[in-house]
């Protein structure tokens, strides 16, 4: 165990020194910059822009950039934004919490529905139920979410007037259930894609241990059919599924961009597209470092959580 | 529902001349002039008022590098010494007048200033302000390690000497007329506060600023909205609501929508599109209105690209613009025909420059004149240079796309080529722009700095980035005469002889055809009915620079 955890733990640490590397040199390779926001301005002369750019350090080589950047957030400084000078740890989390809110229920949404469709698909193969989930996941997976989104602003907030049309709660109004009255279309369209995702992957893992040999003996010893399904498919189907989240949950706390786009939601993936929008460097590579982090370890805790649930599989 | 007309103005030079002289003597007077009405003094403020804005203010230091949304919170905050009101007039502020040659306020050379300030404002923890804040202020901007916004203008200040806590003095390296301009988006911040700060660019004032203005800091919510409160012992108008919001609402279909919804309850400038605006004049409850904006959407052209250099050509593509058809069809009728960069609303706006016309036959026959002969393909060309050329605009805008390909159909029927290649803004403004990057493009283009009619950075051949100059002369422009009446208008004075000036190149510039405009800008501007004192001021970057004076009708 300790040795496959060296193991890994070195491997990551030399995946997350490429992706920043890459992260900052393509970055910095976009023309553009953060001065580029002050171009229509006319009050901004060349040497203020000149300035400017010395005092923000963007007149050094690359490769020293580089260095003082990753030397800073080896010591745990991801520096300072850009644009409000906020250090980069604080901007990432103000934006968190929203980030969490959305994709957590929308998560939870999507997992619950999923993996029930999934499995009832799967015991009801060739069933009408079968084929109009089947006919959902791929009209769900097919239409973009926006178009979702702007279908249900228009429907359920500017025609039927029952939900908020977008933000987190009203501003005046910060209680708990004005935050679940805004949280209920975006995490419900957000949740979408990830029914259907989650739906067909556990279909085909259903599928796969209902024909096992241990699944016919359990029959054979006259198990009832829900007993069978309780007790031996579903525990062993969800297997896979636990990769699967390992792999998806990054991006539960990295944000939907176009989704709280469209609901102005003020999340993580918000926060990137504005951060691109500004070129703010610190920024822009501290969610790129955010969400590489997570990404090795979600998937590290998942393989650990898989070997430890399955006895066929050893660290080792 | 109201609609602003932004082809007439509705005062005026002479109006404007009394303001701008009579305003400072009149303040100077009774400093108290522009004080609370009786009834404010009573009724305390109530209600809140939601802006949307598409972009996030994210800067609260108003002399730090920002951008224009930003200074929607900073008119709020702050004050400056003086204001810009929408006549394009210099009303004091925190000063107890504006100083002119003939009170004496600015020397007869235009090197010695004195201010003077009010003895009744108080930042917003309660201490006095005084001279010293603005010694402060002004010696602030031009600290190295401060990350200050512009330099320009305040570079010429020397020898700030604080004569009494109401009063200061000052020298200029050399006579600037334009910093009276410059000094209204020049907001005072707080000397007893930020003098404790070792590095003034990580300040804790930064993120919760204090100031004088008519609205105190609340609360942020970043990436969401931020809240002002009434401050209740502003020296000036208003505040006359409790709450003032501004919420940020990135993608501008959105933000229609939660204008529609009720939940914003003012659109700032430009955030309600064009293709929008005939519904919008519909919503009950609504009004919706045109406002007209400093700045004028043109293609600009490098005119150090050979098919450019030609004065011929520039006139030829001019007279190919159909840009009555470009308004009215693309635009929904919202834009404004302008010949000049000078915003209509300004007191030094030429109205007798030529009128464009827009005549193929005559554009073909520009052309024949000038040797553009058309090649096998069709396309003009003239010792060895192809009529051919890119045109660039930030890409999305889907309005400014279809002008794009409107213009390349009318181009190609006088036997010029125009490619398209867009980029996005972020790129788009950078290098590819600030330094003379592109063959031509299309921007809406402010010239103006806080309404002074200097348009030095955008005119004079010293202000080519790309030649090493100091401004933003991007299109590359240069006249010796423009060159010299810059120079000397930036040094004069006298509003009326400014105006000679200002009218003047105004003329060769519309002769020179540099860029070629297309609009004056003009925004629709939505705001909730009963929210009343709204008023729009093109001579600031904002619709929310006065929104002390915003009530809710009762």
């Amino acid at each position: 165990m300790r040795g496959f955890l060296l193991n890994r733990l070195s491997q990551s640490l030399v995946l997350l020194l490429i992706v920043s590397v890459i992260g900052f040199v393509v970055l910095n390779l976009i023309p553009g910059g953060p001065l580029a926001q002050f171009g229509l301005d006319p009050s901004m002369t060349q040497d203020d822009l000149n300035r400017l750019k010395e005092q923000l350090g963007l007149n050094r080589p690359l490769w020293m950039q580089y260095l003082d950047w990753a030397w800073r957030l080896v010591q745990g400084d991801w520096g300072h934004s850009f644009r409000d000078g906020a250090p980069v740890l604080d901007v990432i989390g103000r934006h968190l919490v929203a980030t969490l809110l959305l994709m957590g229920s929308s998560t939870v949404i999507a997992i619950a529905i999923g993996t029930w469709i999934g499995i009832r698909g799967a015991t009801h193969r060739y069933s009408v139920f079968d084929y109009l989930a089947t006919v959902g996941a791929m009209v769900a997976l097919s239409i973009p979410t926006f178009w979702f989104g702007l279908v249900g602003i228009y429907v359920f907030s500017l025609r039927l007037g029952w939900l908020p049309a977008g933000n987190m709660y009203t501003i005046g109004d910060g209680s708990v259930l004005n935050h679940i009255h805004h949280l209920i279309m975006p995490s419900i369209v957000l949740a979408l894609v990830h029914v259907a995702i989650w739906s067909r992957y556990m279909r085909t893992a259903t599928l796969d241990v209902i024909s096992q040999e241990f699944v016919k003996t359990a029959r054979a010893k006259g198990l009832s059919e829900r007993r069978i399904l309780m007790k031996h498919v579903v525990g062993n189907a969800l297997l896979p599924m636990i990769t699967l989240a390992g792999m998806q949950l990054p991006s539960v706390l990295t944000g939907a961009l176009v989704t709280e786009t469209v609901f102005t939601w003020p999340g993580m993936g918000r926060l990137f597209l504005d951060s691109l929008g500004y070129s703010d460097y610190p920024v822009v590579m501290g969610l790129l470092m955010f969400s590489a982090i997570l990404v090795v370890l979600c998937n590290l805790i998942a393989d650990i959580v898989v070997a430890i649930i399955d006895p066929r599989i050893r660290l080792s | 529902m109201t609609k602003d007309s932004t082809t007439k103005s509705g005062y005026s030079r002479r109006d404007a001349l009394r303001l701008m002289a009579a305003g400072g003597i009149a303040c100077f007077a009774a400093p108290n002039l522009l004080g609370k009405p009786a009834f404010a003094d009573t009724a305390s403020p109530t209600g809140r008022v939601v802006v949307g804005l598409s972009q996030e203010p994210t800067v609260f230091h108003p002399l730090m590098a920002h951008i224009e949304v930003d200074d929607a919170v900073h008119f709020s905050l702050f004050d400056a010494l003086f204001r810009m009101d929408p006549k394009g007039g210099l009303q004091p502020n925190l000063a107890a007048e504006v100083p002119t040659q003939q009170n004496g306020g600015i020397s007869e050379d235009g090197l010695k200033w004195r201010v003077r300030l009010r003895d009744d404002v108080r930042w917003h923890d309660g201490e006095p302000f005084t001279a010293e804040d603005v010694k402060f202020t002004l010696e602030l901007i031009t600290n190295p390690n401060f990350r200050a916004w512009r330099t320009g203008g305040h570079s010429l200040v020397r020898d700030i000497t604080v004569v009494s806590p109401t009063e200061l003095t000052w020298r200029m390296e050399e006579a600037f007329a334009p910093y009276l301009s410059f000094l209204t988006e020049t907001f005072m911040v707080p000397k007893h506060i930020l003098e404790k700060e070792a590095d003034p660019n990580a300040a804790a004032f930064n993120q919760a600023p204090v100031g004088t203005g008519a609205f105190k800091w609340a609360q942020r919510v970043a990436g969401d909205h931020l809240e002002l409160v009434a401050n209740p012992q502003y020296f000036g108008d208003g505040p006359y609501v409790e709450r003032l919001v501004f919420k940020y609402i990135p993608d501008m279909t959105v933000l229609y929508t939660q204008f529609k919804s009720g939940d914003i309850d003012l659109t700032d400038q430009a955030y309600i599109t064009a293709d929008h605006y005939d519904e919008a004049k519909t919503l009950p409850g609504r009004v919706v209105t045109l406002v007209s904006g400093a700045s004028v959407e043109s293609i600009y052209l490098n005119l150090e690209k050979p098919q450019f250099k030609d004065p011929a050509v520039r006139k030829a593509l001019y007279a190919a613009m159909d840009r009555k058809a470009i308004i009215d069809a693309i635009y929904y009728g919202v834009g404004t025909l302008t010949e000049t960069f000078m915003p209509r609303t300004s007191y030094y706006y030429n109205p007798n420059l030529p009128a464009q016309e827009f005549n193929l036959d005559r554009a073909r026959q520009i052309l024949d004149e000038a040797g553009w002969v058309p090649g096998p393909d069709g396309i003009r060309a003239k010792d060895g240079v192809r009529l051919s050329f890119a045109n660039s605009t930030t890409s999305g805008n889907n309005l400014r796309e279809q002008v794009q390909q409107f213009l390349q159909q009318t181009f190609a029927e006088i036997g010029v080529e125009m490619t398209i290649s867009n980029l996005p803004a972020a790129v788009m403004f950078g290098e590819f722009w600030l330094k003379s990057q592109f063959d031509s493009a299309i921007a809406g283009v402010t010239h103006l700095i806080a309404a002074d009619p200097d348009a030095t950075n955008r005119l004079a051949t010293s202000a080519i980035a790309a030649k090493g100059g100091k401004g933003s002369n991007v299109g590359q422009y240069s006249n010796p005469e423009v060159d010299a009446l810059l120079k000397k208008g930036a040094q004069t004075f006298d509003p009326e002889a400014r105006r000679e000036i200002y009218s003047r190149i105004q003329e060769i510039v519309r002769e020179d055809l540099p860029f070629l405009p297309l609009f004056a800008a003009t925004y629709v501007v939505g705001r909730k009915e009963g929210l009343e004192g709204w008023e729009p001021n093109s001579n600031t970057r904002t619709a929310s620079w006065h929104a002390a004076g915003w009530r809710w009708q009762s």
